[in-house]
């Protein structure tokens, strides 16, 4: 194991390589024609060109909010270039032979194989690359079972009424400014169906890679559990060290019908930036799902890349005795700034939401927890519990916490912890006492510190999140 | 083993110790004791090399080495351990998981091959019989929520996975009842194998009933007053400190 840990310790953002991969790249700008052009692209339908229309009319009118505790450059949406695909994925590859041996060594090289034999088995994934979903492995087997996990541009063409019944339906089009301009201009993304009563056989992933310089990435997910139905999925993310700044607009939205459940678990490590604050990506996301009745969405997210994070996965627990759980991981270092957190909307009989988040400020970073629970007049006998962790390392960064508890209705009870520490000198001298180099004692110290979100992640993941922090926290001692 | 010569350190602006020296053979045990204030736990954090803990003149040789030279994590591997008064907790990371990485960060250090989980629990388990500790204790987070003797206890059972060349017992005694005193010092004595040196720091007399030492300190202001065999620490018992012509005042160190 320290083994492993000294290399990791050796590298910095082992992610930040640029592919030599022809592309066709939109020219910047954005306009209704260049909304239009894409969707004829991707060949889409009609009603489909008119839902992205209307959404960047919406956008048009919408400001960008700046309620942030974040700080960055006013973005200009006219020098970003809304589409980019590698030029081999023009006629579609039937197989992965017929893939860009240049794109599968990209993922090789940021250890996700893509060939089927070679991948952990019981984890199937659909690679997004810039603006189009590259491959999708082990589509037979979960077909046999009867689930849908494909790029979204493929599901408009193959399930145009499953999309177009669900689509907007948990964050409308006008919902916030990256929202409407995610919806105008999204690219691809994936698409999850699992049929009523069905456990999905293994989980699912999604990994997303942004290459092209001035590019956005704008994915769109749309995950749908039919009742009584279960499945975990999860995203990772990377991007090339670059010295501009890119933007990232996605928009997920998850419905769990009638007592299915749904897991979703985020390992986010976008380029951000350089120790100067130069580059990296700016992360501006909306994440949302719809509870039914005695249904489960569970939210867990590790987020340590990114120059600036925007990003509160939601529950609305609709339907009566719906769960809701948001587990979070943020670790900011150099100059970045995350104002991450969750929105728990009670509105159904004996909701039940959990919040632990665990916010890490290194660096002369800011790490902010935002937090809206509200309990609605209906939401009779629900429950909140709210643990709202920070943890500091030196004395230039900051942590900070925004919780707002909103209850309409006297039944309900609303609990909120919160903590601040420090890596305090004490437990660094007792590591150090015991042989352990100061790095590898503060990873040690902060992993304790995250264990109750990691034991959320699924066993792969728990690693790699464990190893990510360890990379991240890479020079913020001493 | 260890030679401290005219040992003079400061904590932020004031010097604790003025002038200290001490020879330690291997498998001795030296009994440190003397009144609060006296500078017996900075004696402690000075040697392990802890932070704000400033030498301002004199040597110190460890096993050869110059130990004023070392990173606190290098004193540890080449063999210095400290026994804490006050263990720090470490929420979320089990004593499994810290002892497994301590035990093989000295293997490695020694250019020794890690051990497996096997070979690992196995030792654990039986450093956590030695000083009476339920097994469930490798699984909660170190020191976290223990009791004050079971983080002391907690700190022999480290002493005893590490099996360090020279042990700096801080105040072991300090909080335990007679019960738990028995337990420590037969962890501690378990471990005396004509090799491995002791440095027991201690205010009271009694811990010594039950760890015989070869060499009795009294340290006072700074430096050593009187040095001698066990009998000295009866001497203390039974007139305390007030000979040494200044009051006990309980000023930590």
């Amino acid at each position: 194991m320290s083994e492993q840990i000294d290399q990791a310790l050796a590298r910095k953002y082992d992610a930040g390589f640029v592919s030599e991969i022809e592309s066709e790249t939109f020219p910047v700008g954005l306009d209704e024609d260049v909304i239009r052009r894409l969707s004829a692209i991707k060949g889409e339908p009609e009603w489909m060109l008119e839902w992205r229309l209307k959404a960047y009319r919406t956008w048009l009118k919408l400001t960008e909010p700046e309620w942030a505790h974040v700080d960055y450059p006013k973005i200009d949406y006219q020098d970003i270039s809304y589409y980019s695909a590698p030029k081999s994925m023009k006629d579609k590859p039937k197989s992965l032979d017929e893939v860009d041996p240049e794109l599968l060594r990209t993922y090789e090289k940021l250890g996700i194989p893509l060939h089927e034999q070679e991948m952990l088995a019981g984890v199937a994934v659909d690679a997004v690359f810039d603006s189009v979903s590259v491959v999708t492995t082990f589509r037979e087997k979960l077909e046999e079972a009867g689930v849908i996990f494909c790029p979204i541009s493929e599901a408009l063409h193959k399930y145009p009424d499953l999309v177009k019944k669900y689509l907007g339906t948990v964050v409308p089009r006008g919902d916030n400014y990256f929202a409407a301009l995610n919806s105008a201009v999204f690219t691809d993304g994936s698409f999850v169906y699992i049929p009523k009563g069905v456990r999905c056989p293994m989980e699912l992933s999604t990994y997303f890679r942004i290459n092209e310089q001035n590019t956005g990435q704008f994915e769109r997910t749309l995950i749908v559990a039919e009742e009584g139905s279960y499945v975990s999925y999860l995203e990772g993310c990377t991007a090339p060290q670059r010295d501009e700044n890119q933007l990232h607009a996605a928009v997920v939205e998850l419905v769990a019908l009638d007592d299915a459940e749904i897991k979703y678990s985020t390992v986010q490590n976008w380029y951000p930036g350089d120790e100067n604050g130069k580059g990296g990506i700016y992360n501006f996301v909306t994440k949302r799902g719809l509870c039914e009745k005695n249904a489960k969405i569970s939210w867990t997210q590790v987020e340590t890349g990114s120059a600036v994070t925007w990003k509160y996965p939601s529950c609305i627990l609709k339907g009566d005795n719906s769960v809701g759980e948001f587990y979070s991981v943020a670790l900011t270092r150099g100059k970045q700034q995350a104002d991450t957190g969750t929105k728990m909307i009670h509105l159904g009989k004996n909701t039940k939401s959990t919040i632990i988040s665990k916010g890490i400020s290194a660096g002369y970073s800011n790490n902010a927890y935002r937090g809206l629970v509200r309990m609605g007049p209906g939401a009779e006998g629900a429950r909140n519990f709210t643990e709202c962790d920070s943890l500091l390392i030196g004395d230039k960064c900051g942590a900070h916490t925004f919780p707002y508890i909103e209850s309409s209705n006297p039944s309900a009870i609303v609990e909120h912890e919160a903590t601040t520490s420090k890596v305090s000198d004490d437990q660094l001298f007792l590591c150090q006492q015991r042989g352990l180099d100061p790095e590898k004692a503060v990873s040690m110290i902060v992993n304790g510190f995250c264990k109750e979100v990691f034991r959320e992640l699924p066993m792969e993941f728990a690693v790699e999140a464990g190893k990510l922090l360890e990379i991240s926290l890479e020079g913020s001692v001493g | 083993m260890l030679t401290i010569k005219d040992l003079h350190a400061r904590v932020e602006e004031k010097t604790i110790i003025k002038g200290l020296n001490l020879e330690i053979k291997p498998g001795e045990v030296h009994a440190i004791m003397g009144p609060n204030g006296a500078g017996k736990s900075t004696l402690g954090y000075v040697l392990s090399g802890r932070d704000g803990y400033e030498v301002e003149q004199g040597e110190v040789t460890f096993n050869g080495a110059n130990l004023l030279d070392m990173e606190v994590e290098e004193r540890a591997q080449a063999g210095l351990f400290l026994a804490f008064q006050y263990p720090v907790e470490i929420p979320g990371v089990s004593n499994m998981e810290f002892m497994k990485e301590s035990v093989n960060a000295m293997r490695k250090a020694r250019g020794e091959d890690e051990l497996s989980s096997a070979e690992f629990l196995k030792m654990a388990k039986e450093a956590c019989k030695q000083v009476n500790l339920p097994l469930d204790f490798l699984k909660r987070g170190v020191n976290e929520g223990f009791s004050g003797g079971e983080k002391k206890r907690n700190e022999i059972m480290q002493l005893i996975m590490l099996k360090p060349k020279l042990a700096i017992l801080d105040e072991s005694d300090s909080g335990l009842d007679v019960d738990a005193l028995q337990v420590v010092a037969n962890g501690v004595n378990s471990q005396r194998d004509g090799e491995r040196s002791f440095i027991v720091v201690t205010h009271y007399q009694r811990l010594l009933d039950f760890i015989e030492p070869d060499y009795v300190h009294i340290l006072a202001q700074g430096k050593i007053v009187k040095s001698g065999g066990p009998e000295l620490a009866k001497e203390v018992e039974a007139s305390g400190y007030a000979w040494l012509g200044q009051a006990d005042e309980g000023e930590k160190a």
